[in-house]
């Protein structure tokens, strides 16, 4: 096990990015903090700039105008960065893949490590999708 | 003339949960000048309405705003309900209204925990987000998911509110009172909110009339409008319940009417379950086979206000026109009373005061040039070029014929 995945095996620091969402995955992402969820007891802390953080969630169907934005903040993020895709928009866009504003899943724009499904998923959900994937890597 | 900071909040702030860009013209602590942008979350929804049958257009305004999921679709069905002309049975009047009315709590909530968040009292914050997930279990229990319920269709409701389940709705509505007389307790005795609240971001009685803004930050003016009184819908006429206003205007009011909001909801609720006990089960949704050619306007009270929807039908399977005016759209506007001459630190929870939901309001369109990053043309100019393209294409129709 090399250092850096040594690093990422506690206290993972996530940065969250809401692209063009309907605001429930954020909700549900928030949730996840609040007493019933608690996910600081897994050292998971939300912070407020991506230069610090290790794991970029990303939900939401992404718009043109989000595209630029999260191809920066990617550019902006210290290397390596694990991503994950919460909710149906984020992993495929969802009911608003037809829409006309739509720039691509996640996947299509940034390399995805982690694809949480749901609409949206449920904290449970989103808590086991990040612990499994900081005992993977 | 003083020089100006500009301090910009977001597009992806922590503090915010959804992103939009707020640009504070500052001199020294005081705000000067506001403005916002918005459309990092534009989806395009009433377009994508046009191309979606009836039943889908429902899972799609669903998830227009994940906090007010019911109300659109409340608004949708009452307009479809007026096109086809129906009347819906008093069993789904009273399921639509228990389902809008958890919905209120859980949004007040909601509400109530992220403006604590950011007076930065995060106990509020923490208690409040708490008692919401019995709410989201109640949900949970009554359609299958915690948000985005798909509890409406035209005529009904998908899904009904057994016997069996009442008394644990119940029984949450007498909890749910203490927690808010604990809540309501910790929020209006405490000098720490007084001192941060009272007096900011003042809205008087004017400028909610001049800039229309609506809901709960209107009736904390001293504005007493409710659309569920005014122009009454699904079972609000047969309970008894009574409109919340307050007189002051400025974030502490805000913050009381939506406290004892929450208990009117709660008392709605239960008169609402009263009903249901009576009245048999089963019979949830009339069959409706077309939806005729014509107009329906549907409102709804969601949350944060007036939720209005416009449908144009022409007779097919799809919507022709779907306009949708989410009750942000009026009540963002009103920054421009409520921030201008506050510290930079008040500014903040003005915005938050009236609940604002950017993912509803997101609406306009512009191209810009990628280079130069100049706008090149704006919505005007779109629906320009969009109604000369339909004459052309009318023209080249008539050609063929």
């Amino acid at each position: 096990m090399g250092f850096k995945d040594y690093c990422f095996r506690k206290s993972l620091w996530v940065f969250h990015f809401g692209g063009a969402s309907c605001n429930n995955c954020d909700i549900e992402i928030l949730d996840c903090l609040t007493p019933r969820h608690d996910l600081e007891r897994f050292g998971i802390l939300l912070v407020g700039s991506i230069r610090h953080a290790d794991v970029l969630l990303v939900n939401g169907s992404i718009n043109r105008r989000d595209r630029d934005r999260l191809l920066e903040l990617y550019r902006q993020a210290p290397k390596p960065i694990l991503v994950v895709a919460i909710g149906a928009c984020g992993c495929t866009g969802g009911i608003f893949a037809e829409g006309n504003t739509f720039a691509g899943p996640v996947d299509k724009i940034i390399p995805v490590d982690a694809y949480i499904p749901g609409c949206p998923p449920k904290p449970e959900a989103i808590i086991s999708g990040i612990v499994k994937l900081a005992g993977k890597k | 003339m003083s020089r100006k900071t500009l301090i910009p909040i977001g597009p992806y702030h922590p503090l915010q949960e959804e992103p939009e860009l707020f640009k504070l013209y500052c001199d020294g602590e005081i705000v000067r000048d506001i403005k916002w942008e918005t459309g990092y979350n534009h989806r395009g929804i009433e377009k994508l309405s046009e191309s979606k049958s009836y039943d889908q257009v429902f899972f799609l305004v669903e998830r227009i705003c994940g906090i007010c999921s019911t109300s659109h679709p409340f608004a949708f069905a009452n307009a479809v309900e007026e096109i086809v002309g129906v009347e819906i049975t008093d069993r789904t009047k009273y399921i639509r209204s228990v389902i809008g009315e958890l919905e209120r709590i859980h949004s007040h909530l909601l509400w109530l925990g992220l403006a604590c968040h950011f007076l930065g009292y995060n106990t509020v914050f923490m208690w409040a987000w708490k008692y919401r997930e019995p709410i989201l279990d109640l949900f949970e229990m009554i359609t299958g998911n915690r948000n985005s319920y798909a509890m409406f269709k035209v005529g009904g409701v998908r899904r009904d509110i057994e016997k069996s389940k009442i008394p644990a709705i119940r029984r949450e509505m007498g909890i749910i009172r203490k927690k808010l007389d604990l809540l309501t307790g910790a929020v209006m005795d405490d000098p720490v909110i007084h001192a941060r609240t009272k007096g900011v971001g003042i809205l008087t009685r004017q400028d909610i009339i001049d800039y229309a803004a609506v809901g709960p930050t209107a009736r904390a003016s001293g504005v007493d409008i409710d659309v569920r009184r005014d122009d009454p819908y699904a079972a609000y006429p047969l309970v008894n319940w009574k409109v919340i206003t307050a007189g002051a205007g400025d974030v502490f009011a805000k913050t009381e009417v939506r406290l004892l909001e929450m208990y009117e909801s709660a008392s709605i609720i239960e008169q609402c379950l009263d009903a249901l006990e009576k009245l048999e089960e089963g019979n949830i949704a009339l069959k409706i086979n077309e939806i005729p050619a014509g107009i329906g306007t549907g409102r709804a009270e969601a949350p944060r206000g007036e939720v209005f929807h416009f449908v144009v039908s022409d007779g097919s399977n799809s919507p022709a026109r779907h306009k949708i005016r989410a009750p942000s759209y009026t009540n963002i506007a009103t920054f421009k009373k409520s921030c201008i001459g506050q510290t930079i630190s008040d500014a903040t929870i003005s915005l938050a005061a009236v609940d604002p939901c950017y993912c509803c309001t997101e609406r306009m369109a512009a191209a810009y040039d990628s280079s130069s990053g100049e706008k090149i043309l704006n919505a005007n100019e779109l629906i320009e070029i969009s109604m000369k393209r339909t004459k052309e294409l009318r023209k080249s129709e008539a050609g063929h014929e």
